[in-house]
């Protein structure tokens, strides 16, 4: 008896806390939601919605580029693009393992060519779309100038901490890295480096002041958030070229849609928004 | 290896800490008879169903030098609480927070409640009721909070990877050490960490389970027989 008591009170209160948490769950989603969608995907609706779907999978640093790019290949009728945002890394991985993607873009050449190698590209698909650059960032209401004092700011006291891709395995990270060697002042910086997986994460550090100072994509640092900052760009010839490769995926189903994409990103109307957006592009493709 | 003892260093410290923190914060949800104490109890499991990277994007704002944390932090050590061991500790307590709480406050309701009403006829405070009715009869429930907690921290990963800042030997865990060698694929490294953790946490969880069976045992055998 008592215990069915119990039971039934514990029932009661577990049913409670459920209800609570589901109430602040909605409320938690209803305010996150549109911001969260807005970054996770561009899906396009209504105008083509009988025209195929191109599964795109694009690196981080891409993100602010591709909307504008996704926006204007829509005006021409020709595929649905749904776009999906992450570490080029993860995307290699997945793609080995047959995740649905038709087009992939890279912000490192080499998961493109490795790719393309394991005979998982289309062939002939395989590109150099554009180039990253590297710049120097830091908050506006930061103490030290990015802008006016370049590589000397890594050398001020005031700066503990400096942001960094993971030079193991982030595009960004290496050429941070080859940059710091190459202006000879990595050993006086190595203990004030701290490590993003990815590129982003590295811009969030120094964006939320953690860190004083980062070396981030300019992609990024064009971006809504970032834009008010200082930076400074790190000459083109101070790190070996970031780079950037994609392929048409094998296993694309509608592969000339993909392609038409792909080429159009390639095209001059392409180039120009990429390069609104920061990135610039390989020599030999000019 | 070097990133599995940092984890263990991490996942004992933070299942202590909880242990600390969690018995008050448990043994008030568990007695106290405030009609809103559900609400406390859904913010307590929160950190069950949010994701661990948004914990730790929060986190590692409220460590920034315009967040509350940091602004403490930095007044009272001079510097940062980010990319630190400290920072790690703070944002795996606020993470594995439900894992200490929930068990310690089921077992602190599971007992008879006519035990500690004769604990208080007999005259005893309630500290002392709680020092030797309430506490020793949950000693399962203390072990499986501690051990979750510190199962919990070992495979920590998203908090950590957000405040960490992946620094060899302060903040760099196994997972992210794991997740590391992946990215960089290197699979077969990553294989052996995995290995190695798996069969740390499967040998912890399997002690705590076996010692809490034997002490469930000879808690309630002799009392009950007498």
């Amino acid at each position: 008896m008592r215990s069915s008591t119990r039971n039934r009170k514990q029932t009661r209160k577990f049913v409670r806390a459920l209800a609570a948490m589901a109430i602040l769950a909605l409320a938690l989603t209803e305010a996150g939601a549109s911001p969260f969608a807005a970054r996770a995907s561009a899906v396009q609706a209504a105008p083509g919605a009988a025209l195929p779907l191109v599964q795109v999978a694009a690196a981080a640093d891409l993100q602010f580029a591709m909307p504008d790019l996704v926006e204007q290949f829509r005006k021409k009728n020709i595929a649905q693009l749904q776009v999906t945002y992450g570490s080029s890394g993860n995307f290699f991985s997945q793609l080995q393992n047959g995740a649905p993607f038709d087009v992939f873009f890279s912000a490192d050449l080499e998961y493109a060519k490795k790719l393309d190698g394991a005979g998982l590209a289309e062939p002939g698909t395989l590109c150099e779309y554009a180039v990253g650059r590297l710049v120097l960032w830091a908050r506006a209401d930061s103490a030290v100038d990015v802008a006016k004092d370049g590589w000397k700011t890594l050398l001020d006291p005031r700066v503990e901490r400096v942001a960094v891709a993971n030079p193991e395995h982030a595009p960004y990270g290496k050429a941070a890295l080859a940059a710091l060697h190459g202006a000879g002042i990595y050993e006086q910086v190595k203990n004030k480096l701290v490590y993003g997986e990815n590129i982003s994460q590295t811009a969030q550090f120094v964006q939320s002041g953690n860190a004083q100072v980062g070396l981030v994509a300019l992609s990024l640092a064009v971006s809504p958030a970032m834009k008010d900052g200082r930076s400074w760009e790190v000459p083109a010839g101070a790190y070996p070229p970031i780079e950037q490769g994609a392929v048409v995926l094998r296993s694309a189903k509608d592969k000339v849609s993909a392609r038409a994409f792909l080429d159009f990103v390639q095209s001059a109307a392409g180039r120009e928004t990429l390069k609104k957006y920061g990135f610039s592009f390989p020599a030999s493709a000019k | 290896m070097a990133p599995l003892w940092l984890s263990m260093e991490l996942a004992v410290t933070v299942a202590a800490l909880l242990l600390v923190i969690g018995v008050p914060v448990a043994y008030w949800l568990a007695f106290s008879g405030w009609r809103f104490k559900f609400l406390l109890e859904a913010v307590v499991a929160l950190p069950l169903v949010l994701p661990p990277t948004v914990l730790g994007f929060y986190a590692l704002v409220a460590m920034g030098p315009h967040g509350p944390l940091g602004k403490l932090w930095q007044a009272a050590f001079g510097h940062g609480l980010a990319f630190t061991f400290a920072g790690l500790v703070l944002a795996s307590i606020f993470y594995s927070f439900p894992f200490a709480v929930q068990p310690l406050m089921g077992s602190f309701e599971a007992v008879d409640r006519r035990l500690l009403n004769a604990s208080a006829v007999l005259g005893a405070s309630p500290w002392r009721t709680f020092c030797s009715v309430i506490l020793p009869l949950s000693l399962p429930g203390v072990v499986t909070a501690a051990v979750l907690c510190f199962a919990h921290t070992l495979g920590e990963f998203g908090a950590v990877l957000m405040v960490g800042g992946n620094l060899p030997g302060i903040t760099r865990t196994a997972s992210i050490a794991i997740y590391d060698r992946v990215q960089a694929l290197e699979y077969g490294e990553a294989n052996r960490m995995a290995l190695v953790l798996l069969v740390i946490s499967f040998s912890v969880l399997s002690l705590v389970y076996a010692v809490n069976r034997r002490a469930r045992r000879s808690l309630w055998t002799p009392w009950a027989a007498k």
